[in-house]
């Protein structure tokens, strides 16, 4: 009877987990699937109407198209940037350089002060029409620009914001750098490979499962962000440029309580997501290497 | 072959320092622009302020009036102590099961919570509202806090999970054979062992509870119970003409207690994003 009970014993332990996972992730799932179907809102009950919401937003919402558009601008813009930043930078960091623990900090302090509103707000400072960026450039005899009022640059400005974080990304693409053996490297520069070589066959190659994991997270991430581009450019920005997902979410669901209807777009936007992750999963079994394969 | 590794040193060095001087220039600037008043904050390029005022500071501090700044910092700590002192309490308790136990489904659980880590927030965001106005914790902070308990944060929790594989077997199964309890392996040998994943809990969730912005905006509502965040927007938002060196004042300070944690703790800020996301 006791060995029995011992079996079960680690439940014990991730009870707590397995309550919440089913009250706080699972239950809302659940109910946020079925809301997409009513036109529920906060002010009166809620009343089954099938596929009306999605109907409504694939052709009669005229934000929906293009928030989606402006989404995907989003992360196309910041997503490789920041990546194929981080991992420059990493690279260049991990040879030998004097003085990389600054380097390394100055690089990553972003990142930890970058999420909050304050540096949103910052930002904004940065790149509006008399701001700091316009006053220097003004010193070399540039006209000022006003780079968030302009629909061409704003979503880019919201962007950069993202880039300019890349220093997490970094430390883990370093750590990453520092377990690759330095023989493997030596053995095929005797081999003949050049740098070039070096990296694109076999330093690439040993970092793909970080840089996959990298992606993935931070893509997911990326298509929910709104926080900065709501602090920058409040309104969705000139011609909504910057009128991001998360955005359109928030305001349907919690300023005009349309939640049924925000509650079906919020499930276009997992099923993009999913199946984006699965794509990338899928592709990635041929270039990401796994060493205990 | 030796002058031509030294320039090409030479030259990598003064990228990354110009890099270094690009990516923190912003921040210094913030720093500086508190100091200069309102009008000469416009039309000036220069980095130092011509005339040191405090204003900014005085004036910024009375945040809406009726709340001041002090408020509003006390506000987001009563939000973020309790949200990182359960976020370490039940992540080590979760983890420890899933680092030490073998139990039915296991893998099972293990991979739903991984998953959990990339189901988006924004789909789960609006029953969840509803289910907390129902239990009345809108405007307070347990939307933050409850989800802690029951180590809603998987991140913390596969952190937790990652360290604890890496402590030999041997330590708890030595304490076994003296006759000690799961629990007590779990209070006086894992607990003490997994210091450095603890830091690690705590330096990030504090971070990130502080700087969130999302969830503050849709469970707080009334100006009495803002964190920074939403104080922050709001003096951005209310002023018809905004008195940037008011705002940008108050920014640095709402920032200063992210950034002496960094420096202070900087190992482990490192330690813990390794540790959080490499499969080992």
């Amino acid at each position: 009877m006791k060995k029995r009970w011992k079996r079960f014993e680690g439940y014990v332990y991730i009870a707590p987990w397995l309550f919440g996972f089913f009250a706080l992730q699972l239950y809302p799932l659940v109910v946020s699937f079925i809301y997409s179907f009513t036109d529920f809102s906060m002010l009166k009950e809620p009343h089954y109407i099938g596929l009306k919401n999605y109907i409504q937003a694939f052709t009669n919402d005229p934000y929906f198209f293009k928030s989606l558009g402006v989404t995907f601008m989003y992360v196309l813009y910041a997503l490789p940037g920041k990546l194929v930043f981080a991992l420059i930078i990493a690279v260049i960091l991990n040879q030998k350089i004097r003085g990389i623990g600054i380097f390394r900090t100055l690089y990553y302090l972003p990142s930890i002060l970058g999420g909050s509103v304050a540096v949103s707000i910052l930002w904004r400072f940065i790149f509006m029409k008399d701001g700091m960026l316009n006053n220097i450039l003004g010193v070399f005899g540039f006209e000022a620009f006003d780079w968030i009022g302009n629909p061409a640059t704003s979503l880019f400005i919201v962007a950069l914001l993202q880039i300019w974080q890349f220093g997490s990304s970094m430390v883990l693409f370093l750590a990453g750098l520092k377990n690759i053996s330095p023989e493997v490297i030596e053995s095929a520069r005797i081999d003949g490979a050049g740098a070039l070589q070096r990296f694109f066959r076999i330093t690439l190659p040993l970092l793909s499962p970080i840089i996959l994991f990298n992606f993935v997270m931070q893509m997911i991430q990326l298509f929910q962000d709104f926080s900065a581009a709501f602090v920058i450019t409040p309104n969705g920005g000139p011609l909504k440029k910057t009128y991001l997902y998360g955005m359109m979410l928030y305001q349907n669901g919690f300023q005009f309580f349309k939640m049924g209807y925000a509650s079906a777009q919020s499930w276009v936007l997992f099923v993009i997501i999913i199946t984006i992750t699965g794509c990338i999963f899928a592709f990635s079994r041929k270039l990401v290497h796994y060493e205990d394969e | 072959m030796n002058k031509k590794t030294n320039r090409r040193k030479l030259f990598i060095y003064l990228f990354l320092i110009l890099l270094a001087v690009v990516m923190v220039y912003p921040l210094v600037y913030l720093f500086f622009a508190s100091f200069k008043p309102n009008d000469e904050i416009f039309g000036s390029a220069s980095l130092l302020p011509k005339k040191w005022v405090l204003d900014s500071y005085k004036i910024g501090w009375r945040g809406s009036g009726q709340f001041t700044y002090g408020r509003f910092l006390l506000n987001t700590c009563r939000m973020v102590v309790p949200t990182v002192v359960f976020t370490v309490i039940s992540s080590l308790w979760v983890g420890y099961g899933f680092a030490r136990f073998d139990f039915p489904l296991k893998k099972f659980w293990f991979y739903v919570m991984i998953g959990t880590m990339m189901l988006p927030s924004t789909v789960i965001i609006i029953p969840r509202y509803i289910l907390f106005k129902n239990l009345g914790w809108i405007d307070t902070y347990l939307p933050f806090i409850v989800p802690a308990v029951f180590a809603g944060y998987p991140f913390f929790v596969y952190m937790v999970i990652q360290f604890m594989r890496s402590i030999p077997r041997e330590l708890d199964e030595a304490a076994k054979i003296d006759g000690c309890s799961s629990f007590r392996i779990w209070t006086d040998v894992m607990i003490p062992l997994c210091k450095p994943a603890i830091f690690s809990v705590i330096i990030f969730q504090s971070m990130w509870t502080w700087n969130d912005f999302f969830n503050s905006l849709v469970y707080i509502n009334s100006v009495r119970k803002y964190p920074v965040s939403l104080a922050l927007r709001m003096n951005l938002d209310s002023a018809s003409r905004v008195e940037w060196n008011t705002i940008l004042a108050m920014s640095l300070v709402c920032i200063i207690p992210c950034t002496v944690l960094f420096f202070v703790a900087q190992q482990y800020f490192v330690d813990g994003i390794v540790a959080g996301s490499i499969k080992g």
